[in-house]
């Protein structure tokens, strides 16, 4: 395997502790070697370090949003109010919901993999605007220290949804502080979804023609117009909440004369939206892990990149399914039901297309492999609970329960997450130049999907019988599948920093790389791990489809698992100048 | 766990008919999804790398099975839709001879009145098999009466009127919660929903301390508020005569109409300014931050109660 070949480069490959000597010849002319100072690294325009500083804070900010869920947790393992007061235990359910939709979510994806991939497998030097795309990465800086700013400060009690007129008139935390750093973040999801359009148009390398971009780019792209799109909904109704909090301008309190749920339709007409920009993305990276795995091209490549499209465009008129007690009018949650109904079928479909793509391939049990199928079952799960809430009669029960918890964290903890761990362990090598012990990849992918369903499978049970969820305070008789769910979450944590270990240590003690070690198409497999500072020597050429592995058509079958071998070694052939 | 009973019975038809409804999808859902893990971990095993197995592809596409898993999928799903909406639309639909009841929330109780005049707190009694009707209203922020015993729940909002009815035709207690965050101590917003049968309830009725029914606390409120120097017998001012008002179109200034419904005379009292009936001047005061949601349902039910032929409220 190329591993090996690599391995054999290795001046010195006996002495582990000789960081220097061990250093490849690539490694030297990397991206990560060009400039040492702190200075180039925080005023750099690569977007490959751009990403790298993404990829810390973001992490970063994953783990503060964790040990709030974790304080959630335990003190749930009571029904009593015992841990936290009940002031307390509203602030830090809130913390966990806003770092994590705004501060992990939203940019984990797109803003680490994306900014280090796009240009990558589109053939380009770097994004459209350099510049730019470090002037959002300090956005989002100002935004998260300021939300961890209010945090000592004191914090929120509203909810990350900051329903009116409770956030607007009545709660007493910072609502207008964090109001503030939302709004400051959303810039930088503006700017950056602004870049990636522009420069999927724009920078394409001579052959890229829309109909060969990897998914994971038509994924991003389609991700960029909703935040481009929908993102300013989110910071006018933020600062309307400001004003009238501030002001007592009268918009959403009716005893000023505003009306309340206008406050959730603008809030939903960008979540929900927002809610696709948090899968999108993961769904791209699935597909690219699915065919790197069975190294097959993706089984409905039009069909898959045309509904990243039709989910973004859906995805604006189905908000209201957040509203179907709230007192919207019967014939407007049908609509919505319905709507709600049929935009989940283009994403059942992908499952079904990921599944097929799998058939008859050459299917590696590697750590990206296991990450994958972990999302596809988790997302299958969230998405079809998804369609139960959407079912009007059965919302009317489980809206607002524990119910709702589970759905959307299967989709966006189980889905979401996944990936984005599914990413690091399939580009870790692309990104540091080096290989991570492939066994403790399987371990942590398997820990994480045991920890996660022991946390979140019991709260559906939870949501059916009835518990609602932002409580402190409950029945005994949920005591029971509260302990399980805490325990998983115990699993689940040590699983996340698990990855950290092994990725870290590889750094120092991993073997190199090489190009392309997992024996995959792709752009971004042609150019050295990690890649040098402006991509591509030469601009390629492209002159296949994506994902062009060799297909055994009817006759071949007698050697079919050799001659794939054969083949797949020889790399990215049809898309090299 | 035996406590469980007081969430997950069913003490309706209607929460019988939701939890079939709930049955039937999950078998949909397995039916959907287990074939995606069971040929997942088939084809994981079966075509391995480096593993010997037929994977010739034939030439052309199998079009009829990539329309058939998006066809089908599809249609069982809009069966399913048809089949919620239908229940769904129930609930908008009360029956007019209900016991209307009127539930207001504040941070962080429940108030429920009788139209007998009873009156409780975080408990709500109900007889069992006959419909009942709640009206509900918020003094500060949204809350949402939940009882899952019912499988119903609904947002009572500011400034507005929410309603939800049902028949409980299983008498026991149950759980009633408050489902939508509202500040420090949503948690504890909740309390019992006791069914009982109309024998028990009547006997309930009759021992609650009541100094006057709905209608009656309406009308003592309706002259000490000062409503009756305008629009009661012998009023100087111009104003319209609210006998018979209930129900019935009234035409507003600037044109249109609207029926004269619990949320009209509720907005006619607390925002007058809004909506003008046709032909009359602008001078009723705004009653905002002057009654309280309690005091406004019952001068709603005492203004339900003139029908026509009735003396008070008559002028000219
Ligand atoms: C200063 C005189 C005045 C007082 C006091 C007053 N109203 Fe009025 N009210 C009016 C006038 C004039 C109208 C018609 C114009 C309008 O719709 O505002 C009216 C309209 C109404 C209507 C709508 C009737 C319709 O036909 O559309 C209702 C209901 C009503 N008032 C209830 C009350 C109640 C209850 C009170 C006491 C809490 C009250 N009003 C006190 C003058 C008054
Ligand atoms: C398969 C399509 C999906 C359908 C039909 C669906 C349906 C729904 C419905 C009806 C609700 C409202 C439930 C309620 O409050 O009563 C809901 C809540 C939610 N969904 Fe989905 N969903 C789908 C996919 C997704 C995806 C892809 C995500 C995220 C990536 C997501 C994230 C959420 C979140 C965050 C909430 C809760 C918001 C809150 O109240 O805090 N859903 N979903
Ligand atoms: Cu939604
Ligand atoms: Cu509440």
């Amino acid at each position: 395997m190329t591993m090996d070949n690599a391995l054999e480069r290795r001046p010195n490959p006996d002495d582990l502790n000789d960081r220097g000597l061990s250093e490849t010849q690539d490694e030297r002319v990397s991206y990560l070697r060009a400039g040492h100072t702190l200075r180039s690294w925080l005023l750099t325009t690569d977007h490959k370090r751009i990403a790298i500083l993404y990829l810390i804070s973001v992490t970063l900010f994953f783990f503060i949003g964790g040990a709030a869920a974790a304080l959630v947790r335990a003190d749930l393992l009571t029904p009593q109010a015992d841990l936290l007061t009940n002031e307390g235990y509203n602030r830090a359910f809130t913390l966990h919901g806003v770092i994590m939709v705004w501060f992990f979510l939203i940019p984990s994806i797109p803003n680490t993999f994306g900014n280090f991939l796009i240009p990558l497998m589109i053939g380009a030097r770097d994004l459209a605007f350099p510049r730019l795309n470090l002037l959002s990465w300090y956005i989002y800086m100002l935004g998260g220290l300021f939300t961890v700013f209010v945090l000592i400060a004191g914090g929120v009690d509203t909810g990350w949804t900051f329903y009116t007129p409770l956030s607007s008139m009545f709660s007493n935390g910072h609502v207008v502080m964090v109001a503030v750093a939302v709004f400051v973040v959303g810039f930088s999801s503006i700017l950056t979804g602004l870049n990636f359009i522009v420069t999927v148009h724009k920078l394409r390398a001579p052959g890229m023609s829309w109909g060969r971009l990897r998914l994971f780019v038509w994924a991003h792209y389609a991700t960029s117009l909703i935040l481009v799109l929908a993102t300013p909904v989110l910071s006018v109704t933020l600062a309307l909440v400001a004003a009238e909090r501030l002001f007592g301008l009268g918009i959403f309190d009716p005893k000023l004369g505003g009306d309340p749920l206008l406050f959730q339709h603008l809030f939903w007409f960008y979540s929900h939206p927002a809610v696709y920009i948090m899968v999108l993305p993961a769904l791209g990276v699935v597909s690219e892990l699915v065919a790197a795995s069975a190294r097959k091209p993706v089984f409905g490549y039009r069909f898959i990149a045309g509904s990243s499209i039709a989910i973004a465009i859906i995805g604006f008129l189905v908000w209201g399914h957040h509203m179907f007690v709230a007192g919207q009018s019967m014939y407007a949650s049908a609509v919505f039901s319905f709507l709600s109904l049929a935009v989940a079928v283009p994403s059942g479909i992908k499952v079904y297309n990921w599944t097929a793509t799998l058939y008859k391939g050459h299917i590696e049990l590697d750590p990206p492999f296991f990450f994958a199928a972990s999302f596809i079952g988790l997302f299958v799960v969230g998405g079809l609970t998804g369609l139960v809430l959407a079912m009007l009669a059965v919302d009317v029960h489980l809206h607002d329960t524990y119910f709702v918890v589970a759905h959307f964290h299967y989709i966006m903890v189980g889905g979401t997450v996944s990936a984005y761990f599914g990413a690091l362990h399939f580009w870790w090598p692309k990104m540091s130049g080096r290989i991570y012990p492939r066994i403790w990849g399987r371990l942590a992918a398997i820990f994480i999907f045991l920890g996660f369903n022991l946390t979140f499978f019991p709260q559906f049970i939870l949501g059916y019988l009835g518990m609602p969820r932002r409580y402190h305070v409950y029945d005994p008789s949920f005591q029971v599948l509260h302990v399980l769910s805490s325990a998983g979450a115990s699993i689940l944590g040590v699983a996340y920093l698990m990855p950290f270990t092994y990725l870290f240590w590889s750094m120092r003690y991993g073997a190199p790389a090489g190009p392309n070690p997992w024996d995959v198409r792709g752009l971004e497999w042609t150019v050295p791990s990690p890649p040098p500072k402006h991509n591509f020597e030469e601009i390629p050429v492209v002159t296949g489809p994506p994902y062009d592995y060799p297909l055994e058509r009817e006759g071949d079958q007698g050697e079919a698992g050799d001659a794939a071998e054969g083949n797949a070694a020889e790399g990215n052939a049809g898309s090299r100048a | 766990m035996e406590n469980l009973a007081g969430w997950a019975s069913e003490a309706s038809a209607h929460a019988a008919s939701v939890d079939r409804l709930m049955l039937a999808f999950t078998l949909m859902m397995v039916a959907l999804s287990v074939p995606v893990f069971v040929l997942m971990a088939v084809f994981a095993v079966k075509y391995r790398r480096g593993r010997t197995a037929n994977r010739a592809h034939p030439v052309n596409r199998n079009v009829w099975l990539e329309v058939s898993w998006a066809i089908v999928p599809f249609l069982l799903t809009v069966v399913f839709f048809v089949w919620a909406t239908k229940l769904f639309a129930d609930l908008y639909d009360p029956p007019a001879d209900a016991i209307a009841i009127d539930v207001v929330a504040k941070q962080w109780m429940w108030k429920f009145q009788h139209p007998g005049g009873q009156r409780e707190i975080n408990e709500l009694h109900v007889p069992a098999g006959e419909p009942v009707k709640l009206t509900m209203a918020s003094e500060d922020v949204i809350h949402s009466l939940y009882i899952p015993a019912l499988r119903l729940k609904q947002d009572v909002v500011p400034g507005r009127y929410t309603s939800m009815w049902f028949t409980a035709d299983r008498p026991g207690t149950y759980k009633l919660t408050c489902a939508e965050f509202c500040g420090v101590d949503h948690s504890v917003m909740g309390g019992s929903f006791i069914v009982m049968t109309p024998a028990a309830y009547e006997r309930w009725l009759g021992q609650s301390q009541v100094d006057d029914t709905l209608a009656a606390a309406g009308a003592v409120l309706f002259r000490e508020r000062g409503c009756s120097g305008c629009h009661g017998p012998g009023a100087t001012v111009h104003a319209p005569p609210l006998t018979g008002l209930y129900g019935r179109p009234v035409p507003l200034e600037g044109g249109g109409v609207v029926t004269a419904d619990d949320q009209y005379i509720r907005d006619s009292i607390l925002l007058p300014q809004s909506q003008i009936a046709a032909g009359y001047p602008h001078i009723m005061p705004t009653f905002q931050n002057v009654l309280s949601e309690e005091e406004v349902l019952q001068l709603v039910a005492y203004i339900k109660s003139l029908r026509s032929g009735s003396p008070e409220g008559m002028r000219q």
